[in-house]
């Protein structure tokens, strides 16, 4: 049990000092690098609570595609240029001390939700909860997730698909003097446009493509 | 202190839905790290759904964890192509100087 409170706690204090990186290093490259490092340790509590799919899942899909997008867009915009103050803006705005209060605010309707959680206990009645303990959960999630929610898992690959499509078509630029191959213009060559009989004259030559 | 329970994972989760909060109010810099507050947001909720399902012994809460992951994956992935765009179009992906809709 200690072991699990000095992990919870080392894993936790890396995940919010890195969550705090994120919004405030200057360099948008270093926000990133602090984003998958906040997502390891946030995968690495996941697993330790027993999700164990969910902590792989998150490593494979933020770590390994959502950060390295963030990487790549990262590095094709050249935000080392635009990097500036933090807290200063141009014009006077108030939106600094509103955002602060705001954020403020809802940390602690979330502190008091969870204290009323934990004070109270008998707000929930435990007693009759089921929890399978001889099968791992991956293969408990792969029994209610292609049964039960098949409908949703499909409709999330199709939204996946539609997201796929539509950064295709967001990004899709025609390029002015790119060589292309044209297939359907190859193949409906004729005989009459591709070979043109000339008469050449004695020590004259001829010239083509002119 | 020494027994982790729910409630050490609820506030976890309650400090980095915070902070993605205030990443988002506070951003002078580029859009890009607000899209990366809005994905702490989203992992902060993953938190508390996980926790949850892990402490209540339902396994519904992991599976829509699932679908947030799919989600927030999508919604990077077209986030960043309108970043992309805009970026091509205007040449600036600074959080004031984009007001072309006045609002």
């Amino acid at each position: 049990m200690i072991a699990h409170a000095i992990f919870f706690y080392i894993f936790s204090i890396i995940a919010v000092v890195s969550a705090v990186m994120v919004t405030v290093s200057k360099n948008t490259v270093h926000s990133v690098f602090f984003l998958i490092l906040d997502f390891i340790s946030i995968s690495c509590l996941f697993i330790m609570i027993g999700a164990e799919f969910l902590g792989m899942i998150m490593l494979i899909v933020y770590v390994g595609a959502v950060a390295v997008l963030f990487l790549f867009v990262v590095m094709m915009l050249n935000v080392a240029q635009q990097k500036n103050q933090w807290f200063i803006s141009k014009e006077n705005s108030n939106h600094i001390p509103i955002g602060l209060l705001i954020s403020v605010i809802i940390f602690f309707e979330l502190i008091i939700v969870i204290g009323g959680w934990k004070y109270k206990p008998d707000l929930f009645n435990q007693d009759n909860l089921s929890i399978v303990n001889d099968v791992s959960n991956t293969h408990s999630l792969g029994m209610v997730l292609y049964t039960d929610y098949i409908h949703i898992f499909q409709i999330s690959g199709m939204i996946l698909l539609i997201a796929m499509i539509g950064a295709i078509v967001l990004t899709f630029r025609q390029r002015e003097g790119v060589k292309k191959q044209s297939y359907l213009k190859q193949i409906s060559r004729e005989r009459a446009e591709g070979v043109e009989v000339v008469e050449v004259a004695s020590n004259r030559g001829v010239k083509i493509d002119d | 202190m020494i027994e982790i329970g729910l409630g050490h994972y609820l506030t976890l989760g309650a400090v980095i839905f915070s902070i993605g909060i205030i990443g988002i109010f506070l951003n002078r810099k580029n859009i890009i790290v607000i899209l990366m507050s809005i994905e702490l947001i989203l992992l902060a909720v993953n938190i508390n759904l996980v926790s949850f399902s892990m402490y209540l012994g339902d396994l519904t809460g992991q599976v829509f964890t699932l679908f947030i992951l799919t989600v927030a994956a999508a919604e990077a992935a077209i986030g960043l192509a309108i970043i992309v765009v805009y970026y091509r179009n205007s040449g600036t992906i600074r959080v004031e100087e984009i007001d072309k809709l006045k609002g």
